[in-house]
């Protein structure tokens, strides 16, 4: 058993209603108790969707329990096919339906329907979402897709299939309409997006593409190995995200199929180079960041932060373990060991321990660097409603990289913010008690008086699980009242920093009690 | 008798008491007991609530708590995994792991529900007997208990009732000679609380509790001294249990908008003996604020349908102050569940033509719906960005049960939920939504 009272992921069968959503003319019928209907409103409230997901439950009681509910499964499938008509149908057990162990894929063939329907084992003890997608989609394809002839790609153009985009997916709206501008101005056709917005007949002509691009390897990657072994079709696998790996990927897809890539590179394709190196990003450099969120945007994001924006990344690691490997080597190149873990407990106590500058991460890490104080962007899924924008705001692509510019460095100060800031740290708007405004401070409760250490975590409604004392590194440590005083002198948002790099430095000193002096000696010794 | 005090227009002719009810069984589109938890650990201070069960129950907390969840609430969810269904692990000695480690990490806590699940009922996990060993394990520091909150057994709103039954157990008995007491059943706002402990004050009742009390220290004796009022539609089960021990329930009406809460209080002040005139000069003032209040939202809802989807039992005592005290015409008052005993008072006061439907099979009742084009329809989140994009106006559910809607100063804002939606509509131009526009124009030709 595992004590848990956030989860990164929902269950497999959320991940299968993701893919049902995402596409029309299927429909998904779900063996599972009353209550599990819940999952339809992240579809109808955090997407906004205005129509119910295409699922039907059977919603069993404990009354139905025994032989009662093989023949509600039974009932549910016919009147589903019979009211919604799709063109093909999933089935399915949710966790409970799983333990009962009615036979939904026998079931669902015994009835004879006229259109595919594909039965899915999602194992719910073992598996979560990312993966209940992942396989859904690899099963559609094994079931539905064709296998045809390809006329060689030379003297036409060629096309591909955009393979990845879910609902509920983090951005996904916004990246297919970027990722397939780009493909387009190079040459290149699509020929099918799956599953956001696709049909079963469109699954089902997949194989006539001349390659796959797999824009999220956590849904897609299986569905596109099983493409590559049924129709010999390459997938294009560099995820476009961020400036260098959106040049990354149009070579990779010139490389395939001999287009040039000059066209879309010239000119200014991107703001973000530029943004990045005028004057006023001159003080992100070195800024120390934390990223954590899924395998892919994680990755991603931190090559950004290192290459593309001058951050130093500090800590990285992601929920998903199935893609653990790629993080460890990601983070390896980067001189860091992984952290992988779903509890997010472990998670805050790396982020407390660690006070970077900047978290980039999903809905929850927003969560603790808010409680931390510590400025914070939302970089992947989980995420909440806010995160669905109504704008257009991809994270792929040239438009995508001036997005990632904008929202990640908004919520730092900006330079010249920063220098005021310095200037006028003594300055009553600029006192402690003003709060951040650039952290929505104006909730933010003041900080605690001279004669309690600062800072204190705040917004910690009810007893926080982990009590982690921020930034504290050694506790017995003593700060002198007037280098206590000194250190609040330093503006709150690096004062944490300088507040565990003292610490550390009078450790290794073997200091008992801090000082003013301390404090300059340990500022000089970690001065980069 | 004071009835004509007590309720402000006579009872309709013929009412629903009799009407026959529409039962449906298919698919239902409700949520399950254990997102009780959700406002029940704001109520109880002291109360940890553990679920047993599957990433799924962890999921649906979290999506039912919504922001509640980064506020390190009283909750969790103990995940089953593949190793405990195999055998492999002694279920019970991974439970008793999971609650050493919880309870020192938080040593505040003096009650601790082990909340059953559908898939920790289904493998028949005993949690009564696991919380019988851990509660003696852990005494007298803690207290465990435990009560199913499953989809299987348990509809949203009956997770409260199911809990409550767990601590009608926990209850002292009451000595034979007692003093009579009033013990007001159901999770009730802090706020909406005191000003019912205000009122009785007034009144003269001298000893008046409430079931869940705030503290488990704080939980009340029971005995046959005690007459209760049950708050909530939906506690069926707690008040059989305090039955069992002797507790006298007093009918009344649910106490939303001026006339449900002024029936029941006159129910307690009747059982308590307070002088007619004494009970019209307490609750005066607060009826007359309700009736103002209520007065300046009656334009916006009076003629208009309503259409109630099941959700959580307090439809039927909701659509009988919407069309008695607001003037609005319910079509389908849908409850997951129809407690005929507690609903006495209520069926006889809803107009004879509403039609009243009890389980669910959504698809179907989304084409009545469809077909009588509400006003405004009373649904789930799961339904109601659906049913607005076909151009119908929704109110959400969940809101009623998480909002202070009871009692005379609240009347008007319960009143404002439905309103609000309407008014909405109103303000906001068609033409910005246009397929939506076209859909209403289509039925409005039909």
């Amino acid at each position: 058993m595992q004590l848990t009272v956030w989860t990164y992921e929902g269950p497999p069968h959320v991940g299968a209603m993701r893919i049902a959503t995402a596409m029309s003319g299927l429909h998904y019928v779900l063996h599972a108790p009353q209550g599990d209907t819940y999952a339809d409103l992240l579809f109808t409230m955090i997407e906004r969707r205005g129509a119910r997901p295409p699922v039907t439950y059977t919603t069993f009681q404990a009354r139905d329990l025994g032989t009662d509910t093989a023949e509600l499964f039974k009932t549910a499938v016919i009147d589903a096919h019979a009211r919604f008509q799709p063109q093909a149908m999933i089935v399915g057990a949710s966790c409970t339906a799983e333990l009962i162990q009615d036979d939904p894929a026998g079931m669902a063939l015994a009835i004879g329907l006229p259109i595919p329907v594909i039965p899915l084992e999602l194992p719910s003890y073992q598996k979560k979402e990312n993966w209940g997608a992942a396989e859904t989609f690899r099963q559609l394809v094994r079931h539905l897709t064709q296998v045809v002839e390809r006329s060689p790609m030379a003297g036409r153009r060629p096309s591909c299939n955009i393979l990845g985009p879910t609902a509920l997916g983090f951005r996904h709206r916004d990246d297919v309409v970027e990722i397939t501008r780009l493909l387009q101005r190079m040459g290149v056709d699509i020929h099918v997006t799956a599953p956001l917005g696709a049909t079963p007949a469109d699954i089902a002509r997949l194989g006539a593409a001349d390659f796959n691009v797999v824009l999220y390897p956590e849904i897609a990657g299986e569905a596109a190995r099983q493409l590559e072994k049924m129709c010999g079709q390459p997938s294009v696998r560099t995820v476009p995200l961020g400036y260098g790996a959106t040049i990354d990927f149009i070579n990779e897809v010139c490389a395939l199929t001999g287009l040039d890539p000059a066209p879309v590179l010239d000119g200014v394709p991107s703001r973000m180079p530029w943004w990045s190196r005028s004057v006023d990003s001159t003080y992100l450099t070195g800024k120390r960041v934390f990223v954590f969120g899924d395998a892919t945007h994680v990755i991603a994001a931190a090559r950004v932060a290192t290459e593309e924006l001058g951050f130093e990344v500090v800590g990285m690691g992601c929920y998903n373990r199935e893609f653990a490997r790629e993080v460890r080597a990601a983070a390896a190149d980067l001189g860091l060991t992984a952290l992988i873990t779903d509890d997010y407990l472990e998670v805050e106590d790396a982020i407390a321990a660690l006070q970077p500058e900047l978290v980039l991460g999903s809905q929850m890490e927003r969560h603790i660097a808010k409680r931390l104080r510590i400025p914070c962007a939302v970089i992947s899924a989980p995420f909440h409603v806010q995160d669905h924008p109504a704008r257009f705001s991809p994270q792929m692509g040239f438009e995508g990289a001036n997005v990632l510019f904008d929202t990640w460095v908004h919520p730092l100060v900006m330079g010249l913010e920063e220098h005021l800031l310095h200037m006028f740290r003594d300055d009553f708007e600029f006192s402690d008690e003003a709060g951040a405004s650039h952290l929505g401070g104006h909730s933010a409760a003041p900080q605690a008086s001279v004669q309690t250490p600062a800072p204190a975590p705040v917004a910690a409604e009810g007893q926080p699980l982990a009590s982690t004392e921020v930034g504290t590194v050694v506790s017995e440590i003593v700060w002198a009242p007037d280098a206590e005083a000194e250190l609040r002198k330093i503006p709150f948002f690096v004062r944490g920093k300088a507040r565990r790099n003292t610490e550390r430095f009078a450790v290794e000193q073997g200091l008992a009690t801090i000082g003013v002096e301390t404090l300059y000696d340990a500022k000089s010794h970690y001065s980069r | 008798m004071s009835e004509a005090f007590v309720l402000d227009r006579p009872a309709p002719t013929g009412g629903c008491a009799e009407t026959p009810v529409l039962r449906e069984r298919g698919q239902r589109e409700v949520f399950c007991g254990l997102t009780g938890i959700v406002w029940l650990h704001r109520k109880m201070q002291d109360a940890f609530f553990l679920v047993v069960g599957s990433r799924t129950c962890a999921h649906l907390i979290q999506s039912a708590a919504g922001v509640m969840i980064f506020a390190e609430p009283r909750f969790a969810t103990a995940i089953m995994e593949e190793k405990d269904l195999a055998g492999l692990t002694d279920t019970n000695d991974e439970l008793d792991r999971v609650v050493d480690r919880l309870l020192a990490r938080r040593p505040d806590i003096k009650l601790l529900f082990l909340v059953g699940s559908c898939p920790s009922e289904v493998i028949k996990l005993d949690l009564s007997r696991a919380a019988g060993r851990l509660s003696e394990k852990h005494s007298p520091a803690v207290r465990v208990l435990n009560y199913s909150g499953s989809g299987i057994e348990t509809t949203f709103t009956q997770g409260e009732d199911a809990c409550l039954a767990a601590l009608v157990p926990q209850m002292a008995e009451a000595p034979a000679n007692a003093e009579k007491s009033l013990l007001i059943v159901g999770a009730l706002p802090d706020v909406v609380e005191d000003q019912f402990r205000r009122l009785f004050a007034a009144m003269g009742i001298g000893r008046v509790d409430t079931l869940p009390a705030r503290k488990i220290a704080d939980l009340p004796d029971v005995g046959p001294n005690t007459r209760f009022l049950v708050a909530q539609p939906f506690l069926g089960d707690t008040a059989r249990a305090l039955e069992d021990r002797g507790a006298v329930r007093l009918d009344a009406l649910f106490p939303f908008g001026a006339e449900g809460t002024t029936d029941w209080l006159h129910a307690a002040a009747m059982a308590f003996g307070v002088d007619e005139l004494k009970f019209r000069a307490v609750v005066a003032p607060g009826r007359e604020r309700a009736a103002r209040a209520l007065e300046k939202v009656r334009p916006a809802l009076e003629g208009k349908s309503i259409f109630f989807f099941p959700d959580s039992q307090l439809e039927v005592p909701l659509a009988r102050f919407l069309s008695r005290e607001l003037g609005m015409i319910p079509l389908e008052v849908g409850t997951p569940y129809l407690h005929r005993t507690h609903l006495a008072r209520e069926l006889p006061l809803l107009p004879s033509t509403t039609r009243l439907s009890e389980g669910q099979d959504v698809d179907r009742q989304l084409d009545r719906c469809r077909e009588a084009r509400p006003d405004l329809s009373v649904c789930g989140l799961g339904l109601a960005n659906p049913l607005e994009m076909e151009g119908l106006t929704t109110k959400w559910s969940i809101e009623l049960v998480f909002s202070p809607v009871h009692g005379f100063d609240q009347a008007a804002d319960l009143a404002e939920l439905f309103a609000r939606p309407l008014n909405r509509r109103d303000r906001l131009s068609d033409a910005i939504v246009p397929a939506r526009a076209a859909r209403r124009e289509a039925a409005s030709c039909n």
